[in-house]
């Protein structure tokens, strides 16, 4: 089942099919390891609901809600 | 002697400055969260007949124009062509390290990569084959251990290997036939237009990806919009080829190739350990515990620095009163023993008092910085500091250093990307109280609420954040209004500090406060001496001298306040080159030499318990001292900004404090 990244629940993971839009801060996620075909969990979520702690290429990192839900992930 | 010059690289926090210290012997300050060394460091050791210069860069994930960290590093790698690149690599996070080897690569940079950490790779039953990886990349793979010496030898030789005979890495990348051919052909055209001086292929390379510092260059160029057009036309092929951006066929095609990498030279289980730090996690950043566990950090940070730093206070107390005593008993009363006891011991020794706090609290910070508990604070107030505030969830760093030194917390603004965001933070820092103005505070908090003391000064440092979060909320809806960049940050593994790293920096900083007393407030304990003798015969520090005279000038501006008189005048007026000099300057003036109480029971003339709050608060907001302001110079290039901070710091100084003071009548408070 194909999601958007931030609809996930904490502990789900699946692998990225793809990642919308253009421009620096996509180039830079990239070079972080959000590629297409990457393993990708989504930890869990900041006490308040936002940003959210992603588990990709063997590290943590942490994103806001509205840059997650331009990363669509094959969950499974 | 020859030397060579090499540059540390590598992903943030992932041991450079550490190696970069074992090397030179130098000590640059450690900790543990990505984009502590926001500037690039020098040092310089010899190895054999060899001189070695290193440069320590900023820490990158990529080389594309994101942060002006990255701009940074890819800058001194072009212009300056270090004989040498280190590249230090987190062994327990290879493939995401590679990315930016791979980038290296691409620029042409002779590479020596250093394997780090690689006690965490082995944690993690990850199993690195360091000969396949140097046979694969026609780079040498040395494994090193950052902390200790383990590798030293190793990676030194290799670096002298590497300097007189440059690897040959000219097709290892393998980026397929498609990609491969067009870059090929872009970079022919950028051959023929003799485009600046990095490599022509790692300029093909960036135009494909649209990177905005490289086509500027190009557009300034005679024949920039044909290059560009051509950028295009590959770029739309490339887009019918691949389905995708030719940015992210680029990427994907990088990834690709690390994939093949980690293939052949990593054993890996199947399925991911769970770390200790995960652990830890579920617990501090849990959906109910984790705001909880933030605020009981924060406050047992400040409870610990005043309850164990209180006894310590008192026996430095007790001895610069002895000292007092007894050199006034030596030399009699003369204008030399004046000059001793009331200059220097009142004015140096009233600040050297808190030298036990300060230290304290520096402990207390390097534990926090060392263990990586920052980022997690930044994680978890995010959400609060981007909605309510409209910060950024990293601004949380440059806040909570500022507890420590101002400066420190503006240097560390340059982790956030977006310039808005930046400078937000760069004017609020200064509330955040810094340990010079505990000095106020302790000793006003003693003198007139003995039995909150505690509570009292944490108000003070409740008011500062308030007024920080207030101020940004206008500034937002006003001068930096727009959109804040996003917030994409790694959470680093949990590691344990180490009691000696700890204790090193809080000497380094402590040390600093010790010597700016033994120079800058000697120097000003003795001018404000020296002012309040003056004119000659005057009785000292009485009104009539040059000293009184300065403050009753400006003190019926602070009237309105609670403290119109012109002691605290002249006190805020010598304060703005350090803070500490208030308290120094009252010592002067009042002469605590005499006896231990002398400042207090001086300050019960001058102050009620309301007109001190008033004070103390005027203290944490007013102008935030010369380093800060310097800082702020040096870090947006331009007046505009320390002035502004200069003029509206006092601005809101002086409100705040009047709302205290005058609301404060009005309650019946006194």
């Amino acid at each position: 089942m194909i999601k958007k990244l931030n609809e996930l629940k904490a502990g789900q993971r699946g692998i990225i099919v793809s990642f919308k839009g253009k421009g620096d801060l996509k180039r830079y996620l990239m070079g972080m390891g959000f590629v297409k075909g990457a393993d990708i969990e989504l930890r869990r979520v900041a006490p308040l609901g936002d940003p959210v702690e992603i588990r990709i290429k063997g590290y943590s990192i942490s994103l806001r809600k509205e840059e997650a839900k331009n990363i669509e992930v094959n969950v499974k | 002697m020859e030397k060579i010059k090499i540059a540390l690289a590598g992903n943030p926090n992932v041991g450079k400055s550490t190696l970069f210290n074992q090397l030179t012997g130098m000590r640059q300050h450690v900790g543990n969260w990505p984009g502590k060394t926001v500037e690039k460091k020098e040092g310089a050791f010899r190895y054999g007949d060899y001189e070695i210069e290193v440069v320590d860069l900023p820490g990158n994930y990529s080389l594309s124009a994101y942060s002006i960290e990255e701009i940074v590093s890819r800058d001194y790698i072009v212009d300056e062509k270090p004989d040498v690149i280190v590249n230090v690599i987190d062994a327990a996070n290879l493939e995401r390290n590679l990315y930016l080897t791979v980038q290296m690569m691409e620029l042409g940079a002779n590479i020596v990569l250093a394997l780090n950490m690689n006690k965490f790779a082995s944690e993690k039953e990850l199993e690195i084959k360091s000969n396949t990886l140097y046979q694969l990349l026609g780079i040498p793979v040395v494994k090193i251990e950052a902390s200790d010496k383990t590798g030293r030898e190793d990676l030194l030789n290799a670096i002298v290997k590497v300097s007189k005979k440059p690897n040959d890495v000219s097709n290892r990348l393998n980026y397929g036939k498609e990609l491969s051919e067009h870059i090929q052909q872009l970079q022919e055209i950028v051959e023929e237009n003799t485009l600046s001086g990095a490599p022509s292929s790692w300029m093909a390379i960036k135009l494909l990806e649209n990177d905005k510092i490289i086509i500027e260059t190009v557009e300034k160029t005679l024949n920039g919009p044909n290059i560009l057009s051509d950028v295009k036309r590959i770029q739309k092929h490339l887009m019918e080829v691949f389905g995708e951006d030719a940015d992210e066929a680029l990427a994907d095609a990088r990834y690709g190739f690390i994939a093949g990498l980690i293939k052949e030279s990593v054993k890996k289980p199947k399925i991911d350990k769970i770390t200790r730090s995960e652990y830890i996690d579920r617990v501090v950043t849990n959906r109910y515990l984790g705001i909880p566990i933030f605020l009981l950090i924060m406050w047992l940070t400040f409870q610990i620095t005043f309850t164990v730093g209180a006894p310590f206070q008192e026996i430095v107390e007790t001895f610069f009163g002895w000292l007092g005593e007894t050199i006034a008993g030596i030399m009699g009363t003369n204008w030399f023993s004046s000059l001793i006891v009331d200059g220097i011991i009142g004015g140096v020794g009233g600040v050297l008092v808190f030298v036990p706090i300060i230290f304290l609290l520096f402990l207390m910070l390097s534990l926090l910085e060392d263990s990586g508990y920052l980022a997690r604070a930044a994680f978890v107030m995010d959400k609060f500091m981007h909605k309510i505030v409209g910060l950024h969830g990293k601004s949380f760093i440059p806040m909570i250093l500022g507890f420590g030194c101002c400066v420190p917390g503006i240097m560390a603004t340059r982790t956030l990307e977006n310039e808005k965001d930046r400078l937000l933070t760069m004017l609020i820092v200064p509330f955040m109280s810094c340990s010079a103005r505990l000095p106020v505070y302790a000793l006003f908090a003693a003198a007139f609420f003995t039995a909150y003391q505690g509570w009292v000064i944490f108000s003070i440092y409740i008011l500062g954040m308030i007024v920080a979060i207030l101020m940004a909320l206008i500034f937002k809806k006003t001068i930096f209004k727009g959109m804040s960049a996003p917030f994409v940050m790694e959470l680093p593994p949990y590691r344990r500090p180490t009691i000696k790293g700890a204790l090193i920096h809080t000497w380094e900083r402590g040390y600093l406060f010790i010597k700016k007393a033994g120079t800058i407030i000697f120097a000003l304990s003795v001018v404000i001496w020296v002012l309040s003798s003056l004119p000659m015969g005057v009785e000292y520090a009485s009104q009539a001298s040059v000293t009184g005279q300065l403050g009753t000038a400006i003190a019926p501006v602070f009237a309105p306040l609670g403290f119109g008189e012109w002691q605290p005048a002249v006190s805020l007026l010598f304060g703005v080159l350090a803070k500490e000099v208030v308290v120094s300057t009252f010592g002067t003036i009042y002469g605590v030499g005499e006896d231990g109480g002398g400042i207090m029971m001086a300050l019960h003339d001058t102050f009620s318990p309301l007109a001190a709050y008033s004070f103390m608060a005027f203290v944490l907001l007013y102008i935030p001292c010369f380093a800060t302001v310097a800082t702020i110079k040096r870090e947006t290039n331009s007046w505009k900004w320390p002035i502004f901070t200069i003029l509206y710091t006092t601005v809101v100084a002086w409100a705040v404090s009047f709302i205290i003071y005058q609301g404060g009548s009005l309650l019946g408070f006194a």
